[in-house]
């Protein structure tokens, strides 16, 4: 159970999350010109007539952004609508050159589906998806620019985003940022999305109500535009408790837009002079119809890569992980597919699972880096796993190699030749270290052999440590209890 | 030498042809003509130099054999059509001083075809009207006058100034727009042939857009040929307009040397509107007559929605309108009014920027698409749409075209209904229909009222069939063989 259960003056409160994702579609061109649609160039230097709105010109669909949306429809295991309509959402601002937004609003492109959301204790939840449908970006408004006048920069105005609506499923705050990080890897895998969201290619808004358990929906406020995972779970949780005193203390909620302050860790009251907008939808009448063929939707259907969900499962079938460690290694695509390079390279899964996760993992984590700009490749990885296999190294060496690896960008074999660190199985040499152990603890060998057992550990390290830990242990064990009688 | 500006653009292709003229000659000509015809007020912005440098590259290519369908043909291009480097006004203020840096799909195939561009012609503001006297560039004058009465009359709208220029030789034929009637009404008022393609069958691209699924571009000439050679080069599929369709044109011209004989005109007969003078209804009579005699067989077709078709207009033109003009801003081009915020900075601009037609349309727009209202106006005007587009389908399985008047009345005198918004949107009762069903629908000058003014009438025809509207319409052209000229001609 992963809910958030309020616990206030008058009962328990549950907490009741939907949100809707704009993720900006990965295409070369917008969604209705030819201009590009690449984040951070120069201001207005991506607009064609159409995105500025220029009289007489006319919005013409690009089929690459179609294609996307059907990709991530389909990866959400959603219903494909074979015929969509663009509509028109009237209202005026400065970075909105037509007047108006092109959207989709009573016929989406996709609708209802399901995302398999892996909660932190290691079960999962079904959240529903109401559904997707594709829009244009408006521009940007700067207003820090010039004391008292508004620069406009419209690179984003006409870029395509998804805008992805949840049902109201989610139950608090850990469950949304399960949900996004689950959201965010499908369309990376799909490769529809980058997910990017501090160059603002995802955002946020949630929807955030709270009832006693059994009770209907109660009055939900919308949080705009959030820019991390981890502050919509903080957005989430503190206007959970917000409404909750709030009602208890004989108050309503407003249905309102609020804002997020990440700083002070607060919800706000969205309280500008915006109008009470009616967005007068209606079709487009420069756009037909979009008409989706069975064959497109086969095609598309056909091109979809494995997706976590199932890469998970065969993860766990496959090489006998865990559900935890599949979970994992499945969560971004390059590291399922950095680990699975690691299996073929070592041999040896359940090693490279251990070697990615704990020890590969934890170096990142410490540079902070992404697995992509890992020093240490999956093939030097796979190498050096297959040392500890055949015995050339320790598996205690082997984090020293590791160590110096990621360090240096060597590979094992370099290192442990360089270093001398090629484990010692040579039984005259381990004979050797053992008599100048017992010689010089013969004290210890008679508490032994009186019967102090625990000791043998003793012995065992000793040696180890005067063969500077490259003594092969199983041997080390060996000999010692011949030794030792 | 002949009276250039007097000749119809087969005729002076042919004098091309032969060398009689250069198109410098024809060209200058026009300039003159044009500049003559400055009382009329039908341009609002002249390219003399332009249009005698297109001139001469063309004699150029005519010397090489090189020319092409309509080539040095001068031509009046209405203010609606962005034209790269010349300034484009939609005959509003909000656009002041607006210089497309790109041309329209059609003018720019009117120029690969080799015609000449003489300037740009006046409008009813962003083609809203009837009578052109909504443009901020001043009303049109009709070079027709009653017999017996001076008093200026309007040439219709919105393509006034297209007619103008037309009807007074001060152009050889022009573009026109036809959203609700704005080609064939003042086609039919001053006495030249003016034709409504089928929706899609000529781009949109670079016209300003009025009201996007009614809106579409068409020819106004002296003589149904001419529209005929003239459809064959605007028309076209354009990738840059998703609704235009992509089906090879058809060689026009060659589709008038066809027979009429055995083709069915259905005559409608909800189209009899109660107080249409008794003039309209002879004229009505004298086409169905003109047809038969030509081998067609008259029927009785049915249009029982054609009733609701202005009122179903009036709701969707202004509510493309509305959505349509909101780009009009202050923020990145045309006119700005500055104001101390941004709301005030919009307020200020399309307060001073849009005429009153504009600004009532609009509000009628933004009405009735507001919630609460969108579902009783909107979506019922959509509805009825649909039926009138049916209406017609059925009516299409009886017969080959719809002959019906133009206009329920001769040209009218500058002043009168203006006070009067209803009785002016009266003005489209025959000819909205066409745009609502997307059908192709043609003005031929079919004789004078007893005022001596010129009447039109109207051959509406089956989506992308303009061969046989255009047959149909040179059928009675001949037939009535109008021959009468307005009372100022600016050619001679």
């Amino acid at each position: 159970m992963s809910g958030l259960l309020i616990e206030g003056s008058t009962g328990t409160w549950e907490v009741v999350v939907g949100l809707e994702v704009h993720a900006q579609v990965t295409s070369n061109a917008k969604l209705f010109s030819g201009a590009s649609a690449e984040f951070g160039a120069e201001p207005n230097s991506q607009v064609s007539l159409v995105d500025a709105a220029m009289p007489g010109m006319l919005p013409v669909i690009n089929t690459v952004c179609v294609d996307q949306a059907v990709k991530t429809g389909l990866g959400l295991n959603a219903a494909i609508n074979r015929t969509s309509v663009f509509a028109r959402k009237n209202y005026f601002y400065a970075d909105l050159p037509q007047g108006y937004q092109i959207s989709q609003y009573e016929k989406p492109i996709v609708g209802e589906g399901v995302v398999l959301v892996d909660l932190p204790d290691g079960s999962t939840k079904e959240v529903g998806i109401e559904r997707l449908h594709l829009e244009q970006d408006a521009g940007k408004s700067l207003h820090d620019q010039h004391p008292s006048r508004s620069y406009i920069d419209l690179n984003r105005s006409g870029v395509a985003l998804m805008e992805i609506v949840s049902k109201p499923d989610l139950r608090s705050g850990d469950e949304a940022a399960a949900y996004l990080t689950k959201l965010r890897a499908i369309l990376r895998y799909l490769g529809t999305c980058d997910g990017n969201m501090e160059e603002g290619s995802m955002r946020c808004d949630a929807n955030v109500s709270v009832r006693k358990a059994g009770d209907p929906l109660g009055t939900r406020c919308e949080i705009k535009n959030v820019n991390s995972i981890r502050f919509v779970k903080q957005a989430i949780e503190y206007e959970a408790r917000r409404q909750v005193e709030v009602i208890e203390e004989g108050g309503t909620i407003v249905q309102e837009t609020r804002l997020f302050d990440s700083r002070q860790g607060v919800t706000r009251s969205m309280r500008s002079k915006e109008h009470a907008h009616d967005y007068r939808y209606f079709p487009d009448p420069d756009l037909l119809p979009l008409v989706l063929t069975e064959e497109r939707i086969e095609t598309i259907k056909a091109s979809l890569p494995e997706l976590p969900d199932a890469k998970k499962q065969r993860f766990m079938e496959a090489y006998g992980l865990s559900a935890y460690d599949a979970g994992v290694l499945v969560a971004e695509q390059e590291t399922s597919g950095f680990y699975e390079q690691v299996v073929t390279s070592s041999g040896d899964a359940k090693l490279a699972a251990n070697w990615v996760i704990t020890e590969l993992f934890g170096q990142l984590n410490t540079a902070g880096k992404p697995i992509a700009e890992s020093p240490v490749s999956a093939a030097a990885l796979g190498q050096m796993i297959a040392r500890i296999k055949d015995g050339t190294i320790s598996g205690r060496i082997a984090k020293d190699v590791f160590a110096e690896m990621f360090a240096t960008g060597k590979d094992a074999d370099a290192i442990i030749e360089e270093k001398g660190l090629r484990q010692v199985s040579d039984t005259g040499a381990i004979e050797k270290i053992i008599d100048d152990v017992i010689a010089a603890n013969q004290d210890k060998v008679a508490e032994y052999k009186a019967g102090k057992d625990k000791l043998f550990g003793f012995f065992v390290g000793q040696t180890m440590k005067a063969s500077q830990g490259k003594a092969n242990p199983g041997m080390v064990n060996e000999m010692l209890k011949a030794k030792l009688g | 030498m002949t009276d250039l500006t007097g000749l119809t653009m087969a005729a002076a292709l042919d004098g091309l042809a032969k060398k009689d003229f250069s198109s410098a000659e024809l060209t200058a000509a026009y300039v003159t003509a044009m500049e003559k015809a400055r009382p009329l007020n039908a341009y609002i912005t002249e390219t003399p130099d332009q249009a005698l440098a297109m001139a001469k590259a063309s004699d150029a290519r005519r010397a090489k054999g090189e020319s092409r369908a309509m080539d040095g043909l001068p031509l009046g291009i209405k203010d609606l059509y962005c034209t790269k480097g010349v300034q484009t006004t939609a005959g509003s203020h909000i656009l002041g001083g607006f210089t497309p840096t790109y041309e329209s799909t059609v003018t720019q195939k009117l120029w690969d075809a080799g015609a000449v561009m003489l300037g740009k012609l006046n409008l009813d503001e962003f083609a809203m009207g009837s009578a052109n006297i909504t443009s901020y560039y001043g009303t049109v004058e009709s070079p027709w006058r009653k017999a017996g009465d001076n008093r200026p009359l309007v040439p219709g709208g919105s393509s006034g100034g297209s007619a103008a220029a037309v009807a007074a030789h001060a152009a050889i034929a022009a573009t026109g727009t036809d959203t609700g009637g704005s080609i064939r009404q003042p086609a039919s008022f001053t006495g030249i042939v003016g034709l409504k393609p089928t929706y899609g069958r000529c781009s949109r691209w670079g016209i300003v857009a009025f009201a996007s699924s009614l809106d579409q571009a068409g020819p106004m000439t002296r003589s149904v040929t001419d529209a005929a050679i003239m459809m064959g080069v605007m028309a076209g599929y354009d990738a840059k307009d998703s609704t235009s369709v992509d089906i090879a044109v058809p060689d026009y011209r060659a589709a008038l040397d066809g027979s009429v004989k055995g083709l069915r005109v259905g005559i409608p007969k909800e189209y009899r509107v109660d107080g249409m003078p008794a003039e309209i209804e002879r004229q009505w009579q004298q086409g169905i007559a003109w047809l038969k005699e030509a081998g067609m067989e008259p029927v009785e077709v049915s249009l029982p929605h054609t009733k609701h078709a202005l009122p179903t207009y009036y709701i969707i033109a202004p509510a493309e309108a509305s959505s349509n003009l909101a780009r009009y801003d202050g923020v990145r081009y045309g006119l700005r009014v500055e104001g101390d915020s941004l709301d005030k900075l919009y307020e200020n601009t399309r307060a001073a920027g849009f005429g009153a037609e504009v600004k009532r349309r609009v509000l009628i727009g933004t009405y009735v698409l507001s919630a609460g209202y969108y579902d009783a106006y909107y979506l019922k005007a959509q509805k009825i749409r649909t039926l009138i587009a049916d209406d017609f389908k059925k009516a299409y399985q009886q017969c080959d075209v719809i002959l019906t008047p133009t206009s329920p009345s001769a040209a009218f005198a500058l002043g009168e209904k203006m006070d009067d918004p209803v009785a002016m949107y009266m003005q489209d009762v025959f000819t909205v229909p066409a745009n609502l069903a997307g059908i192709p629908g043609l003005s031929v000058p079919s004789g004078l009222s007893s005022d001596g003014l010129p009447l039109g009438l109207q051959v509406l025809g089956k989506a992308f069939d303009e061969e046989t509207v255009l047959k149909v319409g040179r059928v009675i052209e001949k037939a009535a063989a109008f021959s009468t000229k307005p009372s100022f001609l600016a050619g001679e």
